[in-house]
C-alpha cells in the first residue's frame, strides 16, 4: 500500500515536471538566449565547433595580429562582427546581440568590447544602421 | 550575353581604366603592401624623417592622427591621451623659434620595452613599438621610462573606438605609426595630412630600403635624432634641429 502511494506521488511529480517542460523548454529561472544567426552556414567552422572553441580561435588570432602583424580575416574579431552584428542595431551587444545574449545566459563576462568596437563597419542595405 | 562576350567586355573596361589613370598612378601599389598572411619582417624597419624647416605653424598632423585613431579627449589636457604633439622651441638669447611634431620615436632599443613587467610593451619585427593592451596592466612604468613623453594612460572609459584601433580604460597607449595603415601598404595619417594640408615636412619609409626616399635622404643629407646621447637609435629622425 505504502509502495503504491509513493509510486503515485512520483508519477504525479513527473507528470507535473513534464507539463512544465512542455510549456517552456527550459522552465528555468533564466530565459534561453535568442541567438539569431544572420548569415547562416557561412561561418568559418561548423556551429558546434564555434560554440566550443570560438574563444580559443580569437585568442590565437589576437596574438598573431598584435605581435606578428598577421591580419588574416578568417578568425579576426572584426570579421566576426561584420557577419554577426544585428541587422537592426549594427551591434553584437545589446539585449538580443549575438555576443551578449549568450554570454549573459552563460554568465560569462567578456571584456573584448571595453576596447574593441561592437559595431559593424559596413552598412547593409535595408538595415536601420 | 555569352560568358565569352562578358569576359571580353570586362577586360576592355579594365584596359580603358588603366589608360585613363595614366603613367605613374597605380590602382594597387606594386610590392608595397604585405599579404595579410605574411608576418612583419625584420628585413624592414619603418621610420620617419621630419624636416622641421618645412614644418608649418599648423597642427594638421595632430588633428589627422587623432581623427584616424579615434583619440578623443574630455577637455582635460593633464590626463587626456596624446599620441602626437607640436613642440615649440625658442632660443633664449635670440628668440629664434622652431616648431616640430613629437611622437613615439620607435626606438631600436626602446626603454618602454625594457621596463614593462608583463611584456605588453614590445617592438614588432619591423621596428614599430606597440602596446599589447591584452596584457597591459596599466602600471605606467613605460610612461616614466620614455624620454620623449610619448605614452598616455587612459584614465576614463572609452567609447566610439575605430574598428582598427581598439582603445580602453586602464591601459597605456601611444603612436602606433598607424600600424593598421602600414600593414595595408599605406603611409601614416600624419604624413598624409602633412603632405596635403601642411608643409610637406614628413617622409615615411623603410630605413633599410636603399632604393627608398627615406634611406636616400638619410644617406645624403644631415639629420639628427632627439636625445641621440641615449643611443636608442630612433626610427624617427629630424632635419633642421
Amino acid at each position: 500500500m505504502k509502495r503504491s502511494a509513493a509510486g503515485i506521488v512520483a508519477a504525479v511529480m513527473l507528470a507535473a515536471a513534464g507539463f512544465a517542460d512542455a510549456g517552456d523548454p527550459r522552465a528555468g529561472r533564466v530565459p534561453m538566449p535568442a541567438v539569431r544567426i544572420e548569415a547562416d552556414g557561412a561561418c568559418v567552422a561548423p556551429t558546434g565547433e564555434m560554440r566550443r572553441d570560438h574563444m580559443k580561435m580569437l585568442l590565437h588570432q589576437r596574438d598573431r595580429t598584435v605581435r606578428e602583424g598577421l591580419r588574416e580575416p578568417r578568425f579576426s574579431l572584426k570579421h566576426c562582427i561584420e557577419c554577426h552584428a544585428s541587422r537592426k542595431t549594427g551591434s553584437v551587444l545589446g539585449q538580443d546581440g549575438f555576443c551578449s545574449s549568450c554570454h549573459t545566459y552563460a554568465s560569462v563576462s567578456i571584456d573584448c568590447f571595453e576596447c574593441h568596437t561592437p559595431l559593424r563597419q559596413t552598412r547593409i542595405a535595408g538595415a536601420t544602421r | 550575353m555569352s560568358p565569352d562576350r562578358r569576359e571580353f567586355l570586362s577586360w576592355g573596361a579594365a584596359v580603358a581604366a588603366a589608360a585613363v589613370l595614366g603613367p605613374g598612378i597605380r590602382l594597387i601599389e606594386l610590392a608595397q603592401a604585405r599579404s595579410p598572411r605574411e608576418a612583419a619582417s625584420v628585413l624592414q624597419r619603418w621610420g620617419l624623417l621630419i624636416d622641421i624647416t618645412k614644418c608649418a605653424d599648423c597642427d594638421a598632423c595632430v588633428t589627422a592622427c587623432h581623427e584616424e585613431n579615434g583619440v578623443t579627449g574630455h577637455g582635460r589636457p593633464a590626463t587626456d591621451a596624446q599620441w602626437i604633439r607640436k613642440v615649440n622651441l625658442s632660443d633664449k638669447r635670440t628668440g629664434v623659434a622652431q616648431t616640430l611634431p613629437l611622437m613615439c620615436q620607435h626606438c631600436e632599443h626602446p626603454p618602454c620595452v625594457d621596463v614593462c613587467p608583463t611584456g605588453a610593451s614590445f617592438k614588432r619585427d619591423d621596428g614599430i613599438v606597440l602596446v599589447d593592451r591584452h596584457t597591459c596592466i596599466g602600471c605606467r612604468y613605460c610612461v616614466l621610462a620614455c624620454p620623449y613623453g610619448a605614452r598616455s594612460f587612459i584614465h576614463e572609459a572609452v567609447s566610439g573606438q575605430k574598428a582598427d584601433v581598439p582603445r580602453g580604460k586602464g591601459t597605456v597607449e601611444s603612436c602606433t605609426l598607424c600600424v593598421h595603415r602600414v600593414d595595408r601598404g599605406e603611409t601614416p595619417a600624419c604624413v598624409e595630412a602633412c603632405a596635403r594640408d601642411g608643409g610637406k615636412a614628413m617622409v615615411f619609409g623603410d630605413l633599410n630600403d636603399a632604393a627608398g626616399e627615406l634611406h636616400r635622404r638619410l644617406k645624403t643629407e644631415p639629420s639628427a635624432q632627439i636625445r641621440a646621447d641615449l643611443a636608442l637609435d630612433t626610427g624617427v629622425r629630424y632635419q633642421g634641429l
